[in-house]
């Protein structure tokens, strides 16, 4: 692994916060098999390290865009599990008093401007995002994750088009993780990922996305670039989403094989592998870590424990929020 | 005669056709191995191979252009399209193309294609996956709109549809997939621009679309059991539309109300009850009543999303009011 923040407090935030991401869907999912879930719900467990690596690059001004798979994002850009989990239930306390749900959860107070349940629908979001700083003298860096499968919409390519020629400071973050919903990533994207980017003339980087340390390293080169006007850019992050496509995904093996999904948890879990990283250079113990995931994993739970008792938004705002207030 | 869901009726529409024509293929997203999301497809790419039952990548205005070129240079293209939402993605190639073809070119060109989609509200599925936009194409000359109301509609309009010269789009309803219904084997065309009477009465006439058929037809039973006689509607197409039966209807019994699931403003219960208004306001004994999904985003939280959309409680309560002369105000 790359050397990237050298503190130990900053190791420990990344771990807790990929620990916390991976506790938060394993609670979601619980929730969706015991139907106390409304709809279906995207998991990220898996692709932690992309979410947290990009992240914690990040200030609470920067911005990001989300996707269908977005509670990683939204964990990871500082988004508190209670809120979340009445999100995703529907229930008044919810960052989007419940009318967003799990595919448009969005945290305004911590710079995430949405998940999108349109594939590739924020793309001109974050362009724009990144326009409007540039245009306001903000130093504010947007990123925009999307998936491989995403790279197919023809707005990527009329916006990085835009982002290049107006010289923007946004990041488009590729997550690789190899399906595209029921098909592989190779039978619906032609030629190069990253050489779609470059034809733009905009930098383009592939890296791992299941360490950590490689991804902050690379992020934090790229927010910094950003911030002096040598923006934008492209990454690829090779990565893999460890649940089917949606919770509801379970026999999966016609397009997936078993060993495949079993090569990537035991050999490239984004969490084991930083924590043998960070005892390896006796930066933390391993009860320290153990500490760490039984916190985390209590907090997780009470925070559903709660949202499973909060309260549903009272029928009167159905038609709140259709238009903002204008005085 | 055999019950079948709504999804198999679509299944064995296409095979049907597709073995009756060398020109169709099918072509959408995950509609190959996955089937689509509904599994709705599942069983056609091993008849009909990858030549003629096409995956295609995450772009939805590419494939939907790639169908209209295709057809009009002689292929029936019918297009999947998994969310009726992403109609918005590809309006261009529709409205502007697909739609405006064969009159602009005098006559000329044809654009025989299919787009099959879906609509309702109900399933937490949120803003973005929740939506019933087929009046907003329905507003575009140059298309025909039909909306099965069951597995046999879904049948024998897809058969129709896939037969037609034009560009043909079809709303099915999600929460219907799995709703069986007696589909006979074999050929079976509904044509276009003809409505269905599914129940006679004779107090008040409920006219639905798609899954608004079976709200209307519960008002009905509700209202039956109250002395109320209700007769119910479906019009199968809304273009084209079947006025004379509409009309019919409404001469006979006086009053209206017009169920649909697309939002209220603008959309199929207004240019309904307008034209009932224009065509039999003399024979009317109070407003036609428009029911839709409230002029609001789909909620996600169940809380407010079961109140944006008719039921038949509300059906029943509005045809109550009607029926009493009672005001009806906005
Ligand atoms: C415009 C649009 N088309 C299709 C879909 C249905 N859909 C949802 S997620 C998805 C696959 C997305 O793949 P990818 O971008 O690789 O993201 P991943 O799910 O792998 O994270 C599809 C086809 C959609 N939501 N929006
Ligand atoms: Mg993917």
């Amino acid at each position: 692994m790359t050397d990237a923040k050298t503190n130990t407090e900053d190791y420990l935030r990344m771990y807790r916060q990929m620990v916390r991401i991976r506790s938060f869907e394993d609670q979601a999912n619980q929730l969706y098999l015991s139907a106390k879930m409304p709809g279906l719900t995207h998991m990220y467990s898996g692709e932690e390290a992309v979410a947290v690596g990009i992240c914690e690059a990040l200030k609470v001004t920067d911005k990001i865009t989300s996707t269908h798979r977005g509670h990683g994002h939204c964990v990871a850009k500082g988004a508190d599990f209670k809120q979340m989990f009445c999100e995703l239930l529907g229930k008044e306390e919810g960052y989007c008093r419940g009318k967003g749900g799990s595919m448009h959860i969005a945290d305004q107070s911590n710079g995430n401007l949405g998940a999108n349940a349109i594939v590739g629908g924020s793309m001109g979001i974050a362009t724009g995002s990144a326009l409007s700083a540039k245009r306001l003298g903000r130093d504010d860096v947007t990123v925009c994750f999307f998936g491989d499968g995403a790279t197919a919409q023809g707005l990527l390519y009329e916006v990085m088009n835009m982002a290049a020629l107006w010289s923007l400071p946004v990041i488009y973050a590729c997550e690789n993780n190899g399906y595209s919903e029921y098909t592989r990533t190779d039978e619906i994207a032609a030629g190069s990922i990253v050489g779609r980017a470059e034809a733009f003339g905009i930098e383009a980087f592939k890296v791992d996305g299941q360490d950590v340390l490689a991804v902050n390293d690379l992020a934090q080169t790229l927010v910094a670039r950003c911030r002096k006007g040598e923006g934008p850019f492209f990454i690829e992050l090779e990565t893999y989403r460890y649940h089917g496509h949606h919770v509801g995904d379970i026999n999966r093996e016609y397009y997936r094989p078993k060993d495949e999904e079993k090569e990537w948890h035991t050999n490239r879990d984004p969490i084991t592998n930083f924590a043998k990283w960070l005892t390896a250079e006796g930066i933390v113990d391993q009860a320290e870590l153990d500490t760490i995931q039984t916190e985390i994993k209590t907090d997780a739970a009470s925070a559903v424990a709660y949202a499973l008792d909060a309260k549903y938004p009272d029928v009167s705002e159905v038609d709140m929020h259709v238009f903002a207030e204008t005085p | 005669m055999r019950q079948i869901t709504l999804s198999t009726a679509v299944n064995e529409a296409i095979a049907e056709e597709m073995r009756r024509d060398e020109t169709i293929f099918l072509i959408g997203e995950d509609v190959a191995e996955a089937g689509t999301p509904f599994k709705i497809t599942s069983g056609l790419v091993e008849e009909f191979g990858t030549d003629r039952v096409i995956d295609t990548p995450i772009a939805e205005p590419g494939f939907m252009g790639i169908a209209v070129g295709a057809a009009m240079t002689g292929s029936r293209p019918i297009v999947d399209l998994m969310f009726g939402d992403f109609i918005f993605l590809i309006m261009d190639q529709l409205c502007n193309q697909a739609a405006k073809t064969h009159y602009m070119s005098g006559g000329k060109l044809n654009v025989p294609l299919v787009l099959r989609t879906n609509m309702g509200a109900t399933r937490r599925s949120a803003a973005q996956h929740s939506q019933s936009l087929h009046a907003i194409v329905a507003h575009i000359p140059g298309l025909k709109i039909a909306m099965p109301s069951s597995a046999f509609e879904a049948k024998g309009l897809l058969k129709t549809a896939i037969r037609d010269n034009n560009p043909v789009v079809i709303f099915e309803d999600k929460l219907m997939y799995q709703d069986k219904a007696d589909v006979p084997e074999g050929e079976l065309l509904i044509p276009f621009g003809v409505a269905n009477v599914k129940r006679e009465g004779s107090d008040i006439t409920l006219v639905g679309t798609s899954s608004m058929v079976q709200v209307a037809e519960k008002a009905a039973e509700i209202l039956a059991a109250e002395g109320i006689s209700a007769e119910v509607i479906d019009p199968r197409t809304i273009v084209p539309l079947d006025m004379d039966t509409i009309n019919a209807s409404v001469r006979k019994t006086s009053r209206c109300i017009v169920i649909d699931e697309g939002h209220q403003s603008f959309g199929v219960t207004s240019e309904i009850a307008s034209r009932l208004m224009e065509e039999s306001f003399y024979h009317l004994d109070g407003p036609v009543i428009r029911m839709g999904a409230m002029d609001v985003p789909i909620p996600f939280s169940p809380a407010l999303e079961d109140i944006t959309v008719p039921t038949p409680e509300g059906v029943a309560a509005n045809a109550r009011k009607l029926m009493a002369g009672e005001m009806f105000n906005g």
